[in-house]
């Protein structure tokens, strides 16, 4: 019965699942190997998302976070982090839809994260054997909110640990 | 050659002063309402209010020391682009972000709104840098 439904839950994902990285999880066969990972970035993207985003920081992809994260950080863009990031309701609406439809559907548990550092799937690829300790800490990372500086293609949603460049 | 090049900055120069110009008869006509004492907006007031420390930060500490400058955002380290409608004729073309702007960074840096009065000496200040 569970392989069943494991299976349906599959095929119910799989319009979700992008090609590369559905063959890079099969490769790796490890954290993936279960659930095959999904696409963070959506294939049609919000252009008010973008530009709203990334004007201070990058836009984060909507699979970092779960819907109800994503619904918590919208409603409290007026105090986003220590900083009024606060937007007009039309745009807050249509940002809002966009992150909540394309938020992660992995998600287990009921803790709703405001950051994605304080996700499962974050603390689990940056344990003390995957990064040296104070690395976070260092000029030219910053802090662990500055995904760039290690994942180049983070802007993009392509965190691929194969091209990870932890900066001295 | 000269001729030529005095028609360019007139060409180049005209929207920009078109576009900051309806946003400051915007804030000229609240600033009217807000006191009865206002005058004009001040390119020197604005300078003034642009360097200012408040608490222990300035607008300068994150769009620079001058506005020709790239800024960096102080959390995120994120560029800035150059506030200086000479440099960057994007600024002060949208009333919208202008107004979004200055509600957040108001907020953030005074704790509280701005005046119509601080946004048009800000904003007359930046138009004023060549």
């Amino acid at each position: 019965m569970k392989a069943v439904l494991s299976l349906l839950c599959a095929l119910l994902l799989l319009p979700a699942i992008s090609l590369a990285e559905a063959e890079e999880g099969n490769e790796k066969g490890e954290s993936g190997g279960k659930h095959a990972s999904l696409a963070l970035q959506p294939a049609q993207m919000n252009v008010k998302w973008q530009q709203e985003c990334s004007s201070c920081h990058i836009a984060y992809a909507p699979g970092l976070l779960s819907p109800e994260s994503w619904r918590r950080v919208m409603a409290g863009l007026d105090k986003h982090f220590g900083t009024d990031a606060s937007l007009a309701p039309a745009e807050s609406k249509e940002i809002t839809d966009f992150l909540v439809r394309n938020g992660s559907n992995r998600w287990s548990g009921t803790a709703a994260p405001l950051r994605i550092t304080e996700t499962s799937g974050f603390l689990r690829e940056h344990r003390g054997d995957e990064v040296p300790a104070g690395a976070f800490k260092r000029a030219s990372v910053k802090s662990a909110a500055n995904c760039q500086a290690c994942h180049s293609g983070a802007a993009k949603g392509d965190f691929n640990e194969h091209g990870v460049k932890i900066p001295n | 050659m000269k001729r030529m090049l005095f028609a360019f900055i007139l060409t180049s120069s005209a929207p920009l002063y078109a576009a900051a110009t309806t946003i400051l008869d915007g804030y000229r006509i609240t600033a009217k309402q807000e006191s009865a004492a206002f005058k004009d907006f001040s390119a020197a007031r604005g300078e003034t209010f642009y360097r200012a420390k408040m608490g222990d930060v300035a607008c300068a500490s994150c769009h620079g020391t001058s506005p020709k400058d790239h800024g960096k955002h102080a959390t995120t380290g994120k560029d800035i682009l150059p506030m200086a409608p000479s440099v960057n004729p994007e600024r002060f073309t949208d009333a919208a972000k202008v107004e979004k702007w200055f509600r957040r960074n108001c907020n953030d840096v005074l704790k509280r709104a701005c005046t119509a009065s601080e946004k048009g000496d800000f904003i007359t200040f930046l138009t004023s840098v060549r």
